[in-house]
């Protein structure tokens, strides 16, 4: 797998498109179990990337996705700001100076991403927070190469199974065993991240 | 002499605004107390720039204490740390409750203690008891 500058634009504009879309979901799902804010906050902090990167010409993939982070650090007044922020800030590092990723390189940035959302959030796998989806698909990468298409369906798949877990992270966790049942906000926001970023890996394949 | 400054994080900004308001009745001399409350839009949530802008209104020698509301703010606030690299050593994060741990802080900052001593008294403020037996 091959991510120009160009796509990885494209990505950050699906991802965009996706909250957009699933603004209305999201909110639902953490009005659940959170504070009911998830779906307006990614919708804003993502219209807020694709104002910033839109226009603007990268060559540097790193420089792009700095840009994205700090938008979302900025702009964004939940935990996803700090969480999504450091993700993506961590991953920029590195993709510095690069100006297209292969799978090795691509896989590094999750990679950093993952432990930026670790440190920022003291979460473990199975507390049924967006490292739920992320860590998986992390592994999954390092095993076999960066690959799309199944970075979406193993997020797809890790977010539903958060619906059976209890939340041990955030304000879910307040209630324990009733947070059973629900899908967590964050775990679809980060399917969604995966499956913008299979859209835009497909249509420029085709 | 320089005192220990205090940071007040709230996810509403006329919560920060208002223990502001509540501590700096207690007159502390030399006491700077700023609020760091709401998001940039004056939405429910925080906001990292406020709280880099807020310490920097009111960094001192002798430090500055942050406190916290709840959940994602602690986030926040630790990310405004790392932006503040010049700082380290001379800022951190209290684990208080955030009326009475500002309270608190304040009137030990006023009496001149350390950075260590004014987070170590704003934490003790999680043991009081507010209804004697």
């Amino acid at each position: 797998m091959e991510l120009s500058a160009a796509v990885m634009k494209q990505w950050a504009l699906r991802i965009n498109e996706k909250m957009q879309e699933h603004k209305d979901k999201l909110s639902e799902l953490d009005q659940a179990i959170g504070d009911g804010d998830h779906g307006h906050n990614m919708a804003r902090g993502f219209r807020e990337v694709a104002n910033k990167v839109e226009d603007a010409s990268y060559d540097d993939i790193g420089a792009m996705y700095k840009d994205v982070a700090s938008t979302l650090i900025s702009k964004v007044g939940g935990a996803s700001g700090p969480l999504y922020g450091t993700a993506f800030l961590k991953a920029s590092n590195a993709w510095k100076g690069r100006d297209m990723l292969d799978s090795e390189a691509f896989t590094e940035g999750i990679e950093a991403a993952v432990g930026g959302i670790e440190t920022r959030g003291k979460a473990s796998l199975g507390d049924k927070t967006m490292l739920d989806v992320w860590i998986p698909v992390r592994d999954e990468m390092k095993e076999h190469g960066a690959d799309a298409e199944k970075a979406a369906k193993t997020a797809e798949k890790e977010a539903e199974a958060t619906i059976d877990k209890v939340a041990k992270k955030g304000r879910a966790s307040y209630l324990g065993e009733r947070s059973k049942g629900h899908m967590d906000p964050g775990a679809f926001s980060s399917q969604l991240v995966f499956e913008a970023l299979a859209e835009v890996y497909k249509e420029e394949a085709s | 002499m320089a005192k220990v400054s205090i940071i007040v994080i709230s996810h509403s900004k006329e919560l920060a605004d208002g223990i502001v308001d509540l501590v700096s009745q207690t007159k502390q001399e030399d006491v700077a107390i700023a609020a760091a409350g709401g998001t940039e839009e004056g939405e429910i949530g925080t906001s990292v720039d406020r709280i880099t802008g807020a310490v920097e209104s009111v960094t001192t020698e002798e430090g500055v204490l942050l406190l916290f509301d709840i959940g994602s703010a602690l986030m926040n606030a630790e990310m405004a740390l790392e932006m503040l690299p010049e700082l380290e050593g001379r800022i951190t994060i209290a684990d208080a409750p955030l009326v009475e741990g500002a309270y608190i802080a304040a009137v030990e900052a006023g009496m001149g203690k350390t950075l260590e001593e004014v987070k170590k008294a704003a934490e003790s403020a999680k043991e009081w008891k507010k209804i004697e037996d």
